[in-house]
Order: structure tokens, then C-alpha cells, then sequence
């Protein structure tokens, strides 16, 4: 062979390695770095992306597309007459991923599942003071409170006994911080003095193995053969850790990426216009609102309150802020969510009859303050320029509006004090797809000091909540979920302003991509076409 | 020249003691709560915020907690992330290569060009060739940085599509890094074809980190090369009639290499500090975008270590570029 012909061999040759090796590794351009592997230490969803969806697997799990709870490593669950006792039947012969310091010698049992809670509330656990453990989710979620004990009652049998009937637990059980991870690797890497890797070099069941992690640059995953449900589509997944949208977008173009997340809503109308990109879309499970303090006057009367949100343009807001990529919220909850009350009508903007309600009830003068957050959320791309526009909306009717805004820690803290002056910008992304998750979490009166910035504590709907909250079934839940936003639209203790659209955008070869209502990514059943 | 060198180096412990201090502080002026920042919306319950405070030693006073990283940084220990858990120096050291490299090809990318377009531009004082570089030099200089790397890469990458968008190789190779210098680390895989990805994908980061420095030294190389050229040993030189090339080269230039010097060691603050920008665009896993995402979550021992390094860093770099002035002009080192 003359070397010209070898050279061309070998330019063929790698020609179809690599063709080969695009065909099988789908590569997500993702928008930043995980912070670690283990998602019961965290809270961003960022990570959760890179670790609970790919690797790792909960006794329940949410259908992907909906909020949907089906079985995942339980294969089924009973719960007790009085609601205070859940029985959790594990599934047979799952197999946990191994790595170069760890193979596994079992299937995952109930040991796992004791282990991976156990670790979270039991400060004794050797694992919980691990990676500086914070356990953020574990607290947010009340489990502390909840939980009572854990039992094993034989190696596929869980009892999990509850201080007190809920619900929602059970969809608490499908979410990222319940991922289960392996007791057997945790004992080997506590023995071999690295507790830290359980963290770093994840084991779990899930439908892709962890490879390798290059820091804020590329993450690799391998799919798990001996995946117990259906195997992954694709034989590698690469996220490629992109954090600026426009580079994202133009790696897409030129084929670098086949899927991204996040792009900027300016860029969205080029994206559906291109030929060779698909763009899916999706109302996300959020909620942006501006919570008035319903305990300072004048905004102790739901008059005054109704007359302001009378005044918000929200049509502009949607425009000017969320650049289209938004839609107005009418309820508290987003539409994607069970017991959605489409029945109620929103306030209509109508500047004239809020400035005649307003002097109805004798306000005249009335100067307040809009807090803005210093920070982007999916519920609030612009809370600066939000504020700006209901500063305008309400010199309509006579309210003189100043902005105030602090430094993002600052205004999570200040906005809860109970004597507040003015009305705070905010929002809440879903955790569970429950809506006591967004009703007894920012309305209830559990909260007030705490995560109701509106300090907004109406009996009436306290009553309704805390009962839907103890129902077993969704079908008991919902009518009083639907009454409970009647009694929030009557007394209005916020504006609703809008839920995010979410957005993903892929190239054409991407089959089967779900956009997730809860706000993950995941690829599982992600394929690509020859 | 020892005695230079002692002196140099005796200048070195008050900053660093200086600079320890300050890394330390200004985290801590910045309003936010790390642990607020850490819960979120959610927001956290009283006994949890006291429990945590307790865990990263926040409820000791202040003058403990700044003794404690202090007698660290003296052992090399500068703690762990809040955020990841690791250890600042690791996480420092495993994405510092990155920095680096890209900082030194955007060095050579702008004395390489810089030197030339000076000299050149001063020897034709006045004319075209003159005027046509330094406003192509006060163009690069005032260009925004994240505005000039979307622009190349929309032209380049998407246009052209001549280079990678962004990351440092082609997501088709995958080897150990065993340097984290991703140009030797391609060549040493052996892998077909690695080297060339690596370097196809230093080329827009390089240019873009590079245009400021690569302004600021043909400008500061012009000015320089002016003023040795009006003096009189120039004038004696050329009255000897020596050729204008050995007169430009020899004579003229290595007088004027001195405050270029004192530039490109002034560059490397600029360029850090243009890295952030210029790793976040490119995906570059490197330290600037670490430190903004820190600073952004509070993360405290990361950002005072990390500052602290950068500034060790810089020292380090003025030191050697001290020493260099010895080197090339003898009057300093015996002074």
C-alpha cells in the first residue's frame, strides 16, 4: 500500500468512527455545571440534570411529560386506613451501576432505601455530615417532621410511618432528593476512607452510568445495559456544558449539539423559522406573582387589592418582559398542574374602574413601594423592567410607585417580615406537581413570616387546604383545590402575573424528546435517527 | 543582582499578608447570606440556619475565622467549596491549566503581532501604514469582548464554519487529562486527528483574550520605539552609516523593550480578567467563570482562595518580569 492510499484508508477509516460514534452519543448542550452527583445535597435544577435523571432512580417516579406518579423501584404501595402508614413493595433484581472502585455484590434492597433517608434526618448516620451535607430538599419538603421511622420488614418490604396523614407523600417520594443510592458503595468508600466519591463518582440504578466528569467543561455517560425498565435509546450521553444561549444555539446549528435548554426568548422566533431546528415548547410549572402585604394598610383590604391588579397591563408585561415566551396567570397554580381552576376569570385590565374603586374606599395619594428581585428567574426573566411597567400602570390610577430592590439573599430574608412596606416581586417553581406544593407552601397559614410574602391568612381557605391535604385520593383533592383559588381570586392577596414558557430547542434528527412539565431534562428514551 | 533579587522578593511577604486579608474581607462585605443565598425560595427554618452556621464555623468571631484561614493558607489549606464540597486547591489546580493555556497562547497571539505592528507603525511615523494600525489598535482596545467573540463566532463558526463553536476539543476524543493542558494532553492520547481539534478550538478564544493586550502593546511599542529613535546615539548610529534595519532591530528596539515589558507583565491582571468573559463565551473550563459562578452563590472559601491565588499569581508574574529588567538593562541590576 502506497502511503498516499494508507492515508486515505485512514481518513476513510476515521470518517466512519466517526460517524458512527455521532450516531450513538446524543449530546446535550447544557447550561452549566452540576455542583456535585448526589442530588439529595442540592437544590439546583442544573444538577439535577446531571445526576438524579441519568443515573439514579426513586421508589416512585413521575411519568416523563407529566406530573403523572407511577412506580418506579417500588412496584407498588398501600397506604394505611389512617394515612399515617405508607407499605412500599420493592422491585426484584435491579442492579446498581459499578465503577473501577466498585462492583456490586447484591441487587438493591430495602437496605438502600433505609440507608438513603436515613442518611438524610439522622444526624448519628455517618453520611450526614459527609460532603458537608445540607440536606436542603429533606428540610423544605418537612420530612423531618414527617417521617416518624422507617421499618424494614423484610429485604423487599418498606414501611414508612408518618406523624400525620399526607397526601402528597408520595409524589415527595418521586422527587430528586428521594434518589436511592447504594448502601453497599456507601459502606466500601467509607471504609476506604473516600465517603466523598459516593458524591463524585456516583453508583446508581439508573438508565445511564456516570463515565466522567471534566469540571465546567463535559460530562460522558454510558447507557446501563442491565437497565431494569427500558433501556436508554442511545448508546453514550454527553452534556456539554455551555453557559452562554447564543453559543448554545449556534452549536446546535453547527451540529455540535443535538439538544439545548434555555434559549434566549429573543432567539426563539429565528429558531421556528429555521429550516433544520425544532423547537418545543411547554407552559412551565411556575408561577411569577407580586404578593402585596395583606397585613399593612391600605392592602389589608382585598378592594384595594383588587383595584391594583385591575391596573397591571399584564398583555405588556407578557410583551415587553417575558419577550412572548409567557403566559398571563390567572390562578396561582400553572395550568399543567391537576386542579387547575379554568373556571375563574381573571381580573380585566381596566385603569379607569380601578381608579374609581380606589377612591370608593377612600384611598387617595397612596404612595407604596415594588420590590424587584436582583435576579433572573424562569418566573421572572426581568423583575427590574416588570417593576418598571406596573410603576407606569399604577401612576394611571393615581399610586405613586418607588422601586426598591437588595441583594438576592437579602430580599428572600427582608421580603418575609410581617411589617414590610410595599409589595414584593417573586414566584415558585413546582418540586412535586402537588398543588398543596404551591398553595399551603405560599399561601397557607403555616407560612406567613416564612414563604407567604402576602402574610396572608384567610381561614376559609386554610380550612380547605389542610383538608384536601389529608385525602387519600385525587379525585376527593380536587374540588377543594378548585374552591381554594375562588377564595384567592376573591381576596386577591396577590397579582398573578405569569407563568414561563419552556422552551427546547433540537435539531431534526432528535426523536421522542419530552419537554418536562416538572422542568428536567431527560433523555432516557431519547433517540436519535440514522 | 542577588541583592535585586532579595529586595524584590522582601516586597513579596507584606503583599501576600495584604493580599490574604482583603481576599478574606471582601466576600464578606458583599451583602448576602451564604445560607440564605443556599436555601433559595424555600427559605430555611431557624434551628437549620443555626445548625449550618455551626457547621461552616460562621458563629465564631470573626477575628477566629480569619486566623483559622490564615494559619490554612500557611499550610496550604485553603478549605472546601461550600457548593461542591472539594477542596478550593483542587478545584483551583485542576481548572487552572486551562486559564493558562489559553493565557499564553493569547500572550504569543499579541506580542507576535503587537511587537511587528509597533516598530512598523513608529518607522513609518505619520504615514498610512501608521495612522491605518493605531486605529485598528484603538478599535481592538475599546471593543466589548463579549460582543467581538459572538461576532467571530457567528462569522467564523456559523458562517464559515472554519472553527468549533466552543470547548476546548472535539467531544469525540475522550482521554485521561493527564496535564490538563489540552494541547499536550491531545498529542500524548495519540489519538488521530486530537491536536489538530485542540488547536482549532484554541484558535477564537486566543484571538478574542488577545486583541486587548495586542493593542495596548503595539501602542505602548510605537510610542516606546519614537522616543529611543529621537536620541542621540540613534542619530550618531545613522551618521555612521549603519542600516536602518540594524539601527531599528539592535539598537533602537531592545531600548524600547523595557516599558513593553512592564506592559505585557501588566497584561496578565487584564488578562484574567478578560478570561471570565472570554471562558464564559467559549464554554473554557477555566478559573474565571468558577470565580463569578462563586461569587454568585456566596461561596466563600472559593472566592477568597481563588483571589488569593490569582493574586500570587500576578506577584509571581511581576516579580519574573522585574527580574527581566535586570536582565535586559544591566544600569538596574546594579543599582
Amino acid at each position: 500500500m502506497s502511503f498516499t492510499t494508507k492515508l486515505a484508508a485512514g481518513a476513510m477509516l476515521m470518517a466512519l468512527g466517526a460517524t458512527a460514534a455521532s450516531a450513538q452519543s446524543l449530546v446535550y448542550c447544557s447550561e452549566g455545571s452540576p455542583e456535585g452527583f448526589d442530588p439529595a445535597l442540592y437544590t439546583a435544577g442544573t444538577t439535577f440534570d446531571a445526576s438524579s435523571h441519568p443515573i439514579y432512580n426513586r421508589l416512585a417516579e413521575f411519568k416523563v411529560g407529566t406530573t403523572e406518579v407511577v412506580p418506579g423501584l417500588a412496584e407498588s404501595w398501600e397506604v394505611s386506613e389512617d394515612g399515617k402508614k405508607v407499605t412500599f413493595k420493592l422491585r426484584q433484581g435491579v442492579k446498581f451501576h459499578s465503577n473501577d472502585q466498585f462492583t456490586p455484590t447484591r441487587d438493591f434492597n430495602a437496605d438502600d432505601v433505609i440507608f438513603s433517608f436515613d442518611r438524610q434526618g439522622n444526624e448519628e448516620n455517618p453520611y450526614n455530615k459527609v460532603s458537608g451535607g445540607t440536606w436542603e430538599y429533606f428540610g423544605a419538603m418537612s420530612m423531618p417532621d414527617l417521617v416518624e421511622s422507617i421499618e424494614k420488614v423484610d429485604d423487599y418490604t418498606v414501611v414508612f410511618n408518618l406523624t400525620r396523614p399526607e397526601a402528597p407523600f408520595i409524589a415527595n417520594m418521586a422527587m430528586d432528593f428521594a434518589s436511592i443510592v447504594s448502601k453497599e458503595y456507601a459502606d466500601a468508600m467509607l471504609e476506604a476512607g473516600t465517603p466523598e466519591m459516593v458524591n463524585q463518582a456516583p453508583i446508581g440504578t439508573g438508565p445511564f452510568k456516570f463515565q466522567a466528569y471534566q469540571k465546567d467543561a463535559v460530562i460522558r455517560y454510558l447507557r446501563n445495559d442491565e437497565y431494569w425498565g427500558d433501556p436508554a435509546k442511545v448508546e453514550s450521553l454527553i452534556f456539554a456544558i455551555t453557559p452562554d444561549a447564543s453559543v448554545r444555539y449556534q452549536k446546535v446549528q453547527a451540529g455540535e449539539c443535538h439538544v439545548m435548554a434555555y434559549p434566549n426568548p429573543a432567539d426563539v422566533q429565528a429558531m421556528k423559522d429555521a429550516e433544520d431546528i425544532v423547537v418545543m415548547e411547554q407552559e412551565g410549572l411556575n408561577v411569577g406573582y407580586l404578593a402585596y402585604n395583606t397585613q399593612v394598610a391600605p392592602f389589608d383590604n382585598a378592594k384595594v387589592r383588587k383595584a391594583l391588579n385591575m391596573a397591571i397591563d399584564k398583555q405588556a408585561i407578557i410583551d415587553v418582559v417575558f419577550q412572548g415566551s409567557g403566559e398571563i396567570a390567572k390562578n396561582p397554580l400553572p395550568p399543567t398542574m391537576w386542579s387547575y381552576n379554568d373556571a375563574i376569570e381573571d381580573d380585566n385590565y381596566d385603569p379607569e374602574a380601578a381608579k374609581a374603586m380606589l377612591e370608593e374606599e377612600g384611598v387617595s395619594d397612596l404612595s407604596m413601594k415594588i420590590w424587584a428581585m436582583p435576579v433572573q428567574r424562569p418566573y421572572n426573566p426581568n423583575a427590574r423592567r416588570m417593576a418598571e411597567l406596573m410603576q407606569e400602570d399604577f401612576s394611571k390610577v393615581g399610586v405613586d410607585v418607588e422601586i426598591v430592590s437588595y441583594e438576592w439573599g437579602e430580599y428572600l430574608e427582608r421580603s418575609k417580615a410581617k411589617d414590610r412596606d410595599g409589595a414584593v416581586l417573586l414566584g415558585w417553581t413546582g418540586d412535586n406537581g402537588d398543588p398543596d406544593n404551591f398553595l399551603a407552601v405560599l399561601l397557607g397559614c403555616d407560612g406567613v413570616e416564612k414563604s407567604n410574602r402576602a402574610q396572608w391568612c384567610n381561614e376559609e381557605f386554610d380550612a380547605l387546604i389542610q383538608k384536601a391535604k389529608v385525602l387519600p385520593t385525587q379525585e376527593e383533592r380536587e374540588p377543594l383545590y378548585k374552591e381554594a383559588q375562588e377564595i384567592f381570586k376573591d381576596q386577591a392577596p396577590w397579582a398573578t402575573i405569569a407563568h414561563s414558557v419552556v422552551y427546547m430547542t433540537m435539531r431534526p434528527e432528535v426523536e421522542n424528546y419530552v419537554v418536562h412539565p416538572l422542568g428536567g431534562h431527560i433523555f432516557n428514551q431519547v433517540g436519535l435517527k440514522q | 543582582m542577588l541583592k535585586y533579587v532579595l529586595s524584590r522578593l522582601a516586597t513579596f511577604i507584606p503583599t501576600f499578608i495584604g493580599v490574604t486579608l482583603i481576599s478574606f474581607a471582601f466576600i464578606r462585605v458583599l451583602p448576602g447570606d451564604p445560607i440564605v443565598v443556599m436555601a433559595g425560595e424555600r427559605g430555611i427554618t431557624e434551628e437549620r440556619y443555626a445548625q449550618l452556621q455551626q457547621q461552616f464555623g460562621f458563629d465564631r468571631p470573626i477575628y477566629v475565622q480569619f486566623w483559622d484561614y490564615f494559619t490554612g493558607v500557611l499550610q496550604g489549606d485553603l478549605g472546601n467549596s461550600f457548593v461542591t464540597k472539594k477542596p478550593v486547591w483542587d478545584e483551583f489546580f485542576s481548572l487552572f491549566p486551562a486559564t493558562l493555556e489559553l493565557s499564553i497562547c493569547a500572550m504569543i497571539f499579541a506580542v507576535a503581532l503587537g511587537l511587528p505592528a509597533g516598530v512598523i507603525a513608529a518607522v513609518n511615523r505619520g504615514k498610512f501604514f501608521d495612522r491605518a494600525l493605531m486605529s485598528t489598535a484603538l478599535v481592538g482596545y475599546s471593543m466589548p469582548i463579549f460582543w467581538w467573540a459572538l461576532l467571530l463566532i457567528i462569522v467564523f463558526s456559523g458562517n464559515l464554519g472554519w472553527t468549533p463553536v466552543s470547548g476546548r476539543i472535539d467531544l469525540l476524543y475522550y482521554f485521561p487529562n493527564a496535564t490538563g493542558f489540552m494541547l499536550i494532553d491531545s498529542l500524548a492520547s495519540g489519538q488521530d486527528g486530537a491536536f489538530l481539534s485542540a488547536l482549532r478550538h484554541l484558535l477564537l478564544p486566543t484571538i478574542v483574550l488577545g486583541t486587548i493586550p495586542l493593542a495596548v502593546i503595539a501602542r505602548q511599542t510605537r510610542s516606546a520605539m519614537l522616543e529611543v529613535l529621537g536620541e542621540d546615539y540613534i542619530r550618531t548610529a545613522r551618521a555612521k552609516g549603519m542600516s536602518s534595519g540594524r539601527i531599528n532591530g539592535i539598537h533602537a528596539l531592545r531600548n524600547a523593550l523595557i516599558p513593553v515589558i512592564t506592559v505585557i507583565g501588566l497584561s496578565v491582571g487584564t488578562l484574567l480578567a478578560g478570561a471570565i468573559l472570554t471562558e464564559t463565551i467559549f464554554s473554557w473550563p477555566g478559573i474565571g467563570k468558577w470565580m463569578v459562578d462563586s461569587i454568585f452563590r456566596r461561596d466563600y472559601p472559593v472566592v477568597q482562595g481563588g483571589l488569593l491565588l490569582i493574586a500570587v499569581m500576578v506577584m509571581v508574574v511581576n516579580l519574573t518580569v522585574d527580574m527581566l529588567y535586570g536582565i535586559i538593562n544591566p544600569k538596574i541590576r546594579k543599582r
